[in-house]
């Protein structure tokens, strides 16, 4: 029976390999660069701007850029690229500013203690997360300013006109972030208060300073501050400006955790009454815990702004990251041609790695956060 | 006995009142108001106080004072003898410029990358991607040095020019020279024209998608409209007699002579401003082509409609109910940022009123004042238009 069919295949044959042009690096470039005849126009294009700009890039930054040096003489010559040289000899400058070098150790520390806490926080699976909390808000600022600025326990006092650098971007930044978001979660729920007068103080507040550019809310700080205060107060540079930073920031912040009231159910504010709780408390264990668990995307990116944002104290006379590079960008020492730009490179570089860090953070944050059922 | 029951009811009606949510509300907003009063009155006393201390008026009458100083680009007639209020107008004037022309290019430059971002072509799309993270993770103001320092202050002298598109448009390190089109009188019925055919555009769309609804005929209103455009100015332009003077910029031995120039800081905060801004149109843009569900596509295909009315009808008006309001909010964010002009010279109303004027005069709080004023107008005017427009096109619910 099954043999009677001599010509019958009783086996099934061998599968034909799909066609070269469909599959590997042949395939995925007819798919991907060249489809069409428009696509293929745009991927020579690109592909001409790129053998046009990267290999002159690449000269610049690494091929012809001069590492090392003593003062700027490579650095002046015709072909040289990127003089690093001259950012490796101010780099000290650009992290702590004025700050004595015997000191350093300090706003390492500093930076040490603040950044285990940051992990700390921002590490979703690890505990403890109150204790932590309590030490950023309250404990490190404390710690920061008795350790930076100094004057007792026999540290040497170190005034804030020396402090500078990527240091001071930091310190603006952590103290915006730890002055706005308690202030910020205050004018958010009063924003959304049923007290008609605490409401709309609430929304001038907000509203007026997300109105005006954070330039001339600094401007504001700076010139006004002291008019505000009783005769004779003098109030530190950085101080002014940070009052200006956090002011701004508070406003912005509670705009984001306001999103994050806004997203929750009616039911949950319902419930939380229903079981007898008064405000504080129904805000305290039922509302803020999931408003403010929803809007840690928002509170990075938030965040990524005023870092980048404290870069306009340099400005209002400030030495900030951007302010010591500006300050040396025409040092005669060197007189390097590139010289201004290779320290816009290095600060840009800073920059960069600090806010896409944070954005990578937020995506991340954001795609543990999506339980499956938005909407 | 019964003066402890008075005092039983006393001190029910008293507790109840401390539970009386409505009581501890007024009671709540009574003290919030004394304190802002008190926190307010503190401040003016204090600067009241400071004022006198340095011998400083205060007022208003500083905008009719002769100013005394020169502003470098100014869009009306000003000149050292001008007075503050001038200097107040042409700042707004030169921050309104740079906002306004920034906008419509990081419009354009964000929609194209937006776009790319989402091309199926991997190259383009990888390009696209390289540049908004790139340049969004940034501070504007370091971009902004690098464009005026480092770039354009390094550009040529005005000798060695170079020369963007030959005999008209040069580039050197006193600014962008391009040609003067120098529209003579007549030329103002050929711009008349051009507004009366966008109107009559405006009123034959509406008549052509009533049509459609009415009989289901198409009629090619696009077609027509730009036939329109370009044929009607041009026979007005034949028949008035209209003329361009067109005047080149042209090289003498020191300086370009004829033609436009604009500033270096102008062109270095225009640049700074658009590539900025353009990388987070460009996110704003792909997040809303992103959001149209797949589903509505295909559904616009089974109802057999054509490529063209899929993408009109159906995918772009839900795309740009995303779009929309961050993008007011980019726009918003271009025309603060543009105060930054205060760090690479440029005159807008931060640089020459809140900087130079203020320094000047003295008038600190009434210039920092203004000049907040100025920011909120602005925002304000914007956030009512954007609500009007969002209340047209949000989703009505049936």
């Amino acid at each position: 029976m099954s043999n009677k069919f001599a010509y019958v295949r009783t086996e099934m044959a061998q599968a034909m390999p799909p066609p070269v042009t469909q599959t590997g690096v042949v395939g995925w470039m007819r798919k991907n660069l060249f489809s069409d005849i428009p696509n293929t126009i745009m991927t020579l294009l690109a592909f001409a701007f790129l053998v046009w700009t990267v290999p002159t890039l690449y000269n610049f930054l690494i091929g012809n850029a001069i590492f090392v040096a003593e003062d700027g003489t490579p650095c002046r010559a015709p072909e040289a690229g990127a003089c690093w040289a001259y950012v490796i000899d101010r780099f000290d400058f650009y992290i702590y500013g004025f700050y004595p070098e015997s000191e350093y150790w300090r706003p390492n520390l500093v930076f040490v203690v603040a950044a285990a806490l940051i992990t700390h926080l921002l590490w979703p699976e690890l505990p403890f997360k109150g204790i932590s909390a309590i030490a950023f808000f309250v404990g490190l600022p404390i710690f920061a300013v008795i350790l930076l600025n100094g004057g007792s326990f026999g540290l040497p006092q170190v005034t804030t006109e020396k402090w500078g650098g990527l240091m001071l971007t930091l310190i603006i930044a952590s103290v915006g972030i730890v002055v706005s978001l308690p202030l910020g979660v205050v004018l958010a729920l009063g924003r959304r208060s049923h007290m008609p007068f605490v409401k709309y103080v609430s929304i001038a507040f907000i509203e007026l300073w997300r109105a005006v550019p954070l330039i001339t809310v600094l401007f504001m700080a700076s010139v006004m501050l002291p008019l505000f205060l009783p005769e004779g107060t003098t109030i530190d540079k950085i101080l002014r400006a940070l009052v200006g930073v956090a002011l701004f920031q508070t406003a912005y912040m509670a705009e984001v955790v306001r999103g994050g009231l806004q997203a929750l159910p009616k039911g949950q504010y319902e419930a939380a009454h229903a079981l007898g709780l008064n405000y504080f408390k129904s805000m305290y264990f039922i509302i803020l815990p999931q408003a403010l668990k929803h809007v840690i995307p928002g509170i990075v990116n938030s965040f990524i702004s005023l870092f980048k944002d404290t870069s306009l104290v340099s400005i209002v006379g400030l030495f900030d990251l951007l302010g010591t590079v500006q300050a040396t960008s025409a040092l005669v020492e060197w007189k390097a041609p590139h010289q201004a730009t290779t320290g816009y490179l290095f600060a840009a570089a800073v920059f960069w790695i600090f806010c896409f860090g944070m954005s990578r953070y937020s995506i991340y944050m954001e795609r543990r956060l999506d339980t499956g059922h938005k909407e | 006995m019964a003066k402890s029951q008075e005092q039983l009811q006393q001190s029910r009606s008293l507790s109840s009142l401390i539970y009386d949510p409505k009581f501890r509300s007024y009671a709540f907003q009574i003290l919030l108001l004394l304190v802002l009063v008190g926190f307010g009155w503190w401040i003016v006393q204090n600067t009241i106080v400071n004022l006198q201390a340095q011998n400083k008026t205060t007022g208003f009458d500083f905008l009719g004072v002769t100013s005394g100083f020169d502003i470098g680009f100014s869009l009306i007639e000003y000149s050292r003898s001008s007075t503050y209020l001038d200097v107040f107008i042409v700042g707004i004037l030169n921050t309104l410029l740079v906002a306004v022309t920034g906008i419509v290019l990081a419009t354009m430059l964000g929609f194209v990358l937006g776009v790319a971002r989402l091309s199926s072509n991997w190259i383009i799309a990888r390009m696209a991607t390289i540049y908004i993270e790139v340049i969004r993770n940034i501070p504007l103001l370091l971009q902004l040095f690098f464009w005026y320092f480092a770039v354009l202050k390094s550009m040529p002298s005005v000798r060695d020019s170079l020369e963007v598109i030959s005999g008209a448009v040069f580039l050197n390190n006193r600014g962008l020279y391009f040609p003067d089109p120098n529209p003579n009188d007549a030329f103002l019925w050929v711009q008349i024209a051009v507004v009366l055919v966008l109107i009559g555009g405006f009123f034959l769309q509406r008549w052509s998608v009533r049509r459609l609804e009415q009989t289901g005929e198409r009629f090619p209103y696009i077609p027509v409209f730009i036939g329109l455009l370009i044929v009607v100015p041009a026979i007005v332009w034949f028949i008035s007699g209209a003329g361009l003077d067109v005047s080149y910029p042209e090289r003498n031995r020191f300086n370009f002579q004829g033609g436009i120039q604009l500033p270096p800081e102008f062109v270095a905060l225009l640049f700074g401003l658009v590539i900025y801004t353009a990388a987070f149109i460009a996110e704003i843009v792909r997040a809303g082509i992103v959001s149209v569900n797949k589903g509505q596509t295909e559904a616009a295909q089974s109802l057999g409609l054509k490529d063209n009315d899929r993408l009109n009808l159906v995918v772009i008006p839900q795309a740009m109910r995303v779009i929309v309001p961050p993008l007011t909010s980019q726009y918003l964010n271009l025309t603060k940022n543009s105060s930054l002009a205060v760090a690479i010279g440029y005159p807008d109303i931060v640089n020459v009123f809140m900087g130079t004027a203020l320094n000047q005069s003295g008038k600190a709080v009434e210039v920092i004042f203004m000049t907040m004023a100025v920011y909120l107008t602005l925002s304000l005017l914007t956030s009512v238009i954007m609500n009007i427009y969002n209340a047209r096109i949000a989703l009505t619910e049936r």
